[in-house]
């Protein structure tokens, strides 16, 4: 196994490039040092880009902010401009593992992983984030939702490098909520999580971004609930839950596995549901 | 500076651990837990879990907490490194053993790297450590004895002692 250790972004992108398919990126290693001690993953060639400090900037834009790559969920909860534009991004951070899984799991590393339990991915997918990838052959940007493609797997191709991920600016007049289940407050992987961005305008919903994780193979925009809700006004809270259940059994199929079961994903997951849609229609 | 190396070939490290400047070979993905251990003999850093689960671990790199069971020594060439083995832990250790924050022992020195990093962020922050800061900082670091009231207590009690001094 050869192991690229690299400083500057072009070092990296020209390493991945010699590197071939059988390559990992290597950043703060929550992932990828697990699973290579425990032998389920042995690449050809890693490349190590935990020093390149350029990808680590975040920075405030006209259309938003900027997040580089390498940025820690402790750079996260730490930044201003993400607080300003990206309040449910720190509320996320913070509960990733504990201060010293913060201190080395990045918002690239999240998304390069693809887990469907990742807790900053269904808040990216709410706000609308897009992933910027550089290669040697170029630069493009794709819309989270597109960048996530499957079980732990994404858009990106070997020779690219997830760089940046870049948020708009908070819209006046929406409505987020962050909401994770674990088996306990700190170090626990979710069972449910969800995100969601719901803009009204005064008496109605005009736009909604709801997310979730934990809940299918990959985090997944709720498209359909997100459409319902749009110009929708319910009778009582009843018909909320009704609204909500009705989605998630069309459009939803948690599993079984070792963090909790299909049946308690499917209920825990209709009533946050219902809670964010009350809370947001009750805007006045 | 890009350099590639074999896995299984050593490469060449400076790490000032404790203050003392080592300098080392060893392989690029070694995990910075067995280069403390093994090759410098610093065997106060306990592995518990192997996994990023447990914090027993923990020391600080560049002042911050990290888990050395995750880090590979390729990525701390030149940092600093401090564990359990240094210094200026000495009113924490202190605490600890005075009011029962150590049973078996293994998640102690993670307990006490982590009580170290949790002094010096209340310091930065001209805070004062409580209750909650410290159940929050804590919180990564498992201990199966004590039931942690004891070890809370005990970071409460370093935590006074350093004000007065």
């Amino acid at each position: 196994m050869k192991v690229a250790s690299v400083r500057t972004l072009r070092d990296a992108l020209s390493a991945l490039r010699d590197a071939g398919p059988n390559v990992r990126i290597l950043a703060g290693g929550t992932d990828l040092m697990v699973e290579m001690e425990s032998g389920r993953t042995r690449p050809e060639s890693i490349v190590d880009v935990w020093r390149v400090l350029e990808l680590r900037a975040i920075r405030e834009t006209q259309e938003g902010v900027t997040i580089g790559a390498l940025a820690s969920c402790t750079e996260l909860l730490e930044n201003k401009a993400v607080s300003l534009h990206a309040d449910i991004l720190v509320e996320a951070a913070r509960t990733v593992g504990a201060v010293q899984i913060r201190n080395r799991a990045t918002i690239g590393g999240n998304l390069g992983t693809s887990s469907p339990a990742a807790d900053l991915n269904p808040v990216l997918f709410a706000l609308g984030a897009r992933v910027r990838l550089e290669s040697l052959r170029g630069t493009r940007e794709i819309a989270v939702e597109s960048f996530v493609k499957g079980y732990r797997t994404n858009d990106r191709a070997s020779d690219e490098l997830i760089t940046a991920v870049v948020l708009p600016r908070r819209p006046p007049h929406e409505k987020r909520a962050f909401k994770k289940v674990g088996t306990r407050r700190a170090q626990s992987i979710s069972k449910v999580v969800v995100a969601a961005a719901v803009e009204s305008n005064g008496s109605d919903i005009v736009r909604a971004r709801i997310s979730a994780g934990s809940v299918a193979d990959r985090t997944i925009l709720l498209d359909g609930l997100c459409r319902e809700l749009v110009g929708r006004r319910f009778a009582d809270d009843a018909a909320i839950m009704d609204l909500c259940r009705v989605q998630v059994d069309a459009s939803v199929a948690p599993r079984d596995d070792v963090r909790s079961t299909a049946r308690y994903r499917r209920f825990v997951l209709i009533r946050i549901l219902a809670q964010i849609v009350r809370d947001a229609v009750r805007v006045k | 500076m890009k350099a590639i190396f074999d896995d299984a070939q050593p490469i060449e490290l400076t790490l000032i651990v404790n203050g003392d400047e080592r300098r080392l070979s060893a392989p690029p993905l070694r995990r910075l837990l067995d280069v403390l251990r093994e090759d410098i003999a610093l065997t106060g850093t306990k592995e518990g879990c192997g996994e990023g689960e447990c914090g027993a671990c923990t020391v600080l790199v560049d002042g911050r907490a990290e888990l050395s069971c995750l880090v590979p020594c390729c990525q701390v060439n030149g940092c600093d490194v401090r564990t359990i083995e240094h210094d200026n832990l000495a009113s924490i250790q202190d605490a600890f053993l005075e009011h029962g924050g150590a049973q078996c022992g293994i998640c102690t020195p993670g307990m006490i790297v982590m009580t170290r990093a949790y002094l010096d962020q209340c310091e930065r922050d001209k805070s004062s450590a409580t209750i909650d800061g410290a159940r929050e900082a804590l919180a990564g670091n498992l201990c199966r004895c004590t039931g942690y009231e004891k070890i809370l207590a005990s970071v409460l009690h370093a935590a006074r002692a350093e004000r007065a001094r």
